[in-house]
C-alpha cells in the first residue's frame, strides 16, 4: 500500500515536472511578450529594459526555469506580471469556484446521465426507446460551449430567468469566510444566498453538464444492458422483482464499474470545459482568469494555472482509480 | 385431483425465421411430484421451463397452447400479476452457479430476497431464516457463508445457496435446469441427493430438466421425453425404463452411460432412429401446415 502510493506519488511528480517543461518553453518560443503588454505608449527603451530585469526576463531561459523551479519547490509561484500578486494567492482565490462549478457540473451530468441510462434501459424493447436515443444523440453532438449560447440566448435573454454573468449578486452580502460560497451559504444555512449562488451557477453548470451527460448516459445504458443480460438478472426477475428493480438492485451495482474509468477521463475534459464557459458566463473561476493571463501573455500566471490544471487531473485520475475498486467486490474483497 | 401445472398444447416458433420451436408440447405436473424433461440439447427443455417462469426471450413466440399453474394462465396473465404468482410460488435452480449469483450482492441478501418480498418479513427475519436455509443445504459456518461474495464460493457451494434460495419461499414449482451439468462428478451426486431431500421435505412439484436418463432414473417420478420440440414419449418412469415404447426411448436408455455399471461405455444413438425421429416431426409439421 505504502509502496503503491510512493509510487503513484512519484509518477504524479514526474507528470508535473514534464507538464512544468513543456509550458516554460512553450510559452517563450511562443510569439508575444507580456512587457510589450503592460507598458504605456511613453515608454522608454530604457524603461523596458528595466522592467525586463525585474521580471527577470533578461536572464536565460535555462536561468529562468530553475528560479522558477527553485521558488517553486518552496511554494512560491512567483507574481503576475498583468495583475502584480502572487500567483499563489491568486490561484488560491479563484480555485474553489471553479470546484464548485465542476462538482456541480459531475453531480449534475451523473443524475442525468443516470436518469436518461435507466430510462432507456427499462425502454429498451419498446419504440419509444427512440426518444432516449435521440436526447442523448443530441447530448453528445454538442459541445459545452454551444450549449452555453443557447442557454445564453433562450434562459438569459428571450425568457431572462437566469442572471446571464457573475457568481453572486454584487449586492449581496459576500462575507464568505472560504471561498467555496454555495458550501458555505448551505453549511450555515443562508438559503437566500444560496439560492441566487445556484441560480448564478445553473447556466455554466449546465453547459458544461449535458455533454457529460451524454456521455454517462450512453455508457452506462452500454453495460446496464450487458448486466441485464446476466443470469442473475433471470434468477431475479424469477423471483418477481419489477424491471425498474432489476436495474437499481441487480444491474447497477455491476455497471457502475465500468463506467466510472470512463466518467473519469471525461471529467478531466469539463475541467478543461470550465476555460471557455467561465469565460461566456464571467464566472469567476481559474479558467476565466487562464484566458485573461493568455490575453495578457502573462507567463507567470500561466504557468501557475497549468500546474494546477495538472495537479486537478492528476488528483481526479486517483480519486477514479480507489473508486473503481471500490466498486468491484472482487477487488475489495480479495 | 388436477395437476398443478398443466401444460397444453403448447407451441412456440422462433421470431426470425418462423421455424418451430416447440411443437403441441402438453404436459402435466402433480404437486408433490418430480417431472424429467428429456431431450437433446435443442430439444426445447429449456424454452419450456422458460415460458412456465416467464422469462421466455423475444425471439421466442407462443404460437398457441397454454400453461396453468392451478388456474391462472401463465401465457395468457397480464405481467404484473404473472412476475407476483411466479415470484411466490415458483423458483428456479439454474443450470450455472457461476453466473447465477449477483457477482455485487452478499450471498445473505440474494439468499433472503424472495422472504423479504413475498413472506412479509423484515431484514432481521430473513437474516436470521437466511442462516437456517444454509445449515439445512449442509453449508458450514452459514453466519461468515451469509457476508461474502459470491466469488468466494466454489461451484458447488454456489448450487447449494441456490437451492436454499429457491426453496426459501416453499415455492409450489421449483424449476431445475440441468441444475448439475455445471458441476464435477462427486458434487453432482451430493446436489443431486440434496435436492431431492428438501423436495421431499418440502412436498414441492419439480420440473427437472436433464439430458441424463441416468439421474432422471434416480429421482424421477414422471418422463416426458422431448425431440426437436415434440413429445416422443410421456409415462411414468417406471414405464420408462421398463417397457418403452418408443424407438427414440430405447435408443436414448441403450446410450446412456451406466452409472451402475460404468464399463459399459457409450453407445451412440442409431442414426435409423434420429432419421425416423426426424420424419415423425416433419410428418406432424406437415400435418399442421394441411
Ligand atoms: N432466443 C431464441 N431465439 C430463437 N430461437 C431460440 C431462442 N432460444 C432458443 N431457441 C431455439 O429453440 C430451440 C430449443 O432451444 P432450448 O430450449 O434452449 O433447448 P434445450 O434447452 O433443450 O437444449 C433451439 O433450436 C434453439 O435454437
Ligand atoms: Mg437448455
Amino acid at each position: 500500500m505504502i509502496e503503491l502510493v510512493a509510487k503513484r506519488a512519484g509518477m504524479a511528480a514526474i507528470t508535473l515536472f514534464g507538464v512544468a517543461v513543456v509550458v516554460f518553453v512553450l510559452l517563450r518560443v511562443a510569439p508575444g511578450d507580456p512587457i510589450a503588454m503592460m507598458i504605456g505608449p511613453g515608454a522608454t527603451a530604457e524603461d523596458i529594459v528595466r522592467l525586463r530585469a525585474s521580471y527577470g526576463l533578461d536572464q536565460s531561459l535555462f536561468n529562468q526555469f530553475w528560479i522558477w523551479l527553485g521558488s517553486l519547490v518552496q511554494g512560491d509561484f512567483g507574481t503576475s506580471i498583468s495583475r502584480r500578486v502572487g500567483v499563489g494567492q491568486l490561484l488560491l482565490e479563484r480555485l474553489p469556484a471553479t470546484i464548485e462549478l465542476a462538482i456541480m457540473a459531475l453531480l449534475v451530468a451523473i443524475v442525468l446521465g443516470g436518469f436518461i441510462a435507466i430510462i432507456g434501459t427499462l425502454w429498451r424493447r419498446h419504440w419509444s426507446v427512440g426518444a432516449v436515443d435521440g436526447v442523448n444523440g443530441l447530448l453528445l453532438a454538442i459541445p459545452e460551449f454551444v450549449w452555453a449560447l443557447a442557454l445564453v440566448l433562450v434562459l438569459g435573454v428571450a425568457l431572462p430567468v437566469l442572471p446571464l454573468s457573475g457568481r453572486i449578486n454584487p449586492s449581496l452580502p459576500t462575507d464568505f469566510k472560504t471561498g467555496f460560497y454555495l458550501l458555505e451559504a448551505l453549511l450555515t444555512l443562508r438559503f437566500d444566498l444560496a439560492l441566487d449562488l445556484a441560480r448564478h451557477m445553473a447556466m455554466p453548470v449546465l453547459a458544461l453538464a449535458l455533454p457529460l451527460a451524454g456521455i454517462i448516459a450512453r455508457v452506462l445504458r452500454e453495460a446496464l444492458g450487458e448486466a441485464m443480460m446476466q443470469d442473475y438478472v433471470t434468477l431475479a426477475r424469477v423471483k418477481g422483482m419489477s424491471e425498474l428493480r432489476l436495474i437499481l438492485s441487480e444491474a447497477m451495482r455491476n455497471a457502475v464499474g465500468p463506467t466510472l474509468a470512463l466518467t473519469g477521463v471525461q471529467f478531466t475534459f469539463l475541467i478543461g470545459g470550465t476555460v471557455i464557459v467561465e469565460k461566456i458566463f464571467s464566472y469567476p473561476g481559474l479558467g476565466n482568469m487562464a484566458i485573461d493571463a493568455v490575453i495578457n501573455r502573462d507567463f507567470p500566471l500561466i504557468q501557475g494555472l497549468v500546474l494546477m490544471f495538472g495537479v486537478i487531473f492528476i488528483l481526479i485520475n486517483l480519486i477514479v482509480d480507489f473508486a473503481v475498486v471500490a466498486f468491484n467486490p472482487r477487488l475489495r474483497h480479495g | 385431483m388436477s395437476p398443478l401445472l398443466s401444460i397444453d398444447n403448447l407451441s412456440a416458433v422462433s421470431r426470425r425465421d418462423g421455424k418451430p420451436i416447440l411443437r403441441n408440447v402438453s404436459l402435466h405436473v402433480d404437486s408433490g411430484t418430480i417431472h424429467g424433461l428429456v431431450g437433446e440439447s435443442g430439444a426445447g427443455k429449456s424454452t419450456i421451463s422458460k415460458i412456465i417462469l416467464g422469462i421466455v426471450s423475444g425471439g421466442v413466440v407462443v404460437t398457441s397452447g397454454s400453461v396453468m399453474l392451478g388456474a391462472n394462465d401463465l401465457v395468457r396473465m397480464p405481467e404484473r400479476e404473472k412476475r407476483v404468482l411466479i415470484g411466490s410460488q415458483m423458483a428456479l435452480i439454474p443450470q450455472d452457479p457461476l453466473t447465477a449469483l449477483n457477482p455485487g450482492r452478499r450471498i445473505g441478501d440474494q439468499l433472503t430476497d424472495s422472504l423479504r418480498m413475498w413472506k412479509g418479513m423484515g431484514h432481521k427475519a430473513a437474516w436470521a431464516r437466511g442462516l437456517e436455509l444454509l445449515d439445512h443445504v449442509a453449508i458450514r459456518d452459514p453466519q461468515r457463508v451469509m457476508g461474502l461474495f459470491p466469488h468466494h464460493l466454489s461451484g458447488g457451494m454456489r448450487q447449494r445457496v441456490l437451492i436454499a434460495a429457491a426453496f426459501a419461499i416453499e415455492p409450489k414449482l421449483l424449476i431445475a435446469d440441468e441444475p448439475t451439468t455445471a458441476l464435477d462428478a462427486t458434487v453432482q451426486k451430493q446436489v443431486l441427493q440434496l435436492l431431492k431431500r428438501l423436495q421431499a421435505e418440502h412436498g414441492t412439484a419439480v420440473v427437472f430438466v436433464t439430458h441424463d436418463l441416468g439421474v432422471v432414473a434416480q429421482i424421477c417420478d414422471a418422463v416426458t421425453l422431448l425431440f426437436q420440440g415434440k413429445v416422443m414419449e410421456q409415462g411414468t418412469a417406471e414405464t420408462i425404463f421398463n417397457t418403452p415404447s418408443h424407438a427414440y426411448t430405447r435408443a436414448l436408455l441403450a446410450a446412456s452411460p451406466r452409472y451402475d455399471d460404468p464399463a459399459a461405455g457409450l453407445n451412440p444413438i442409431d442414426d435409423a432412429v434420429i432419421a425416423a425421429c426426424r420424419a415423425e416431426v416433419a410428418q406432424f409439421d406437415g400435418a399442421q401446415h394441411a
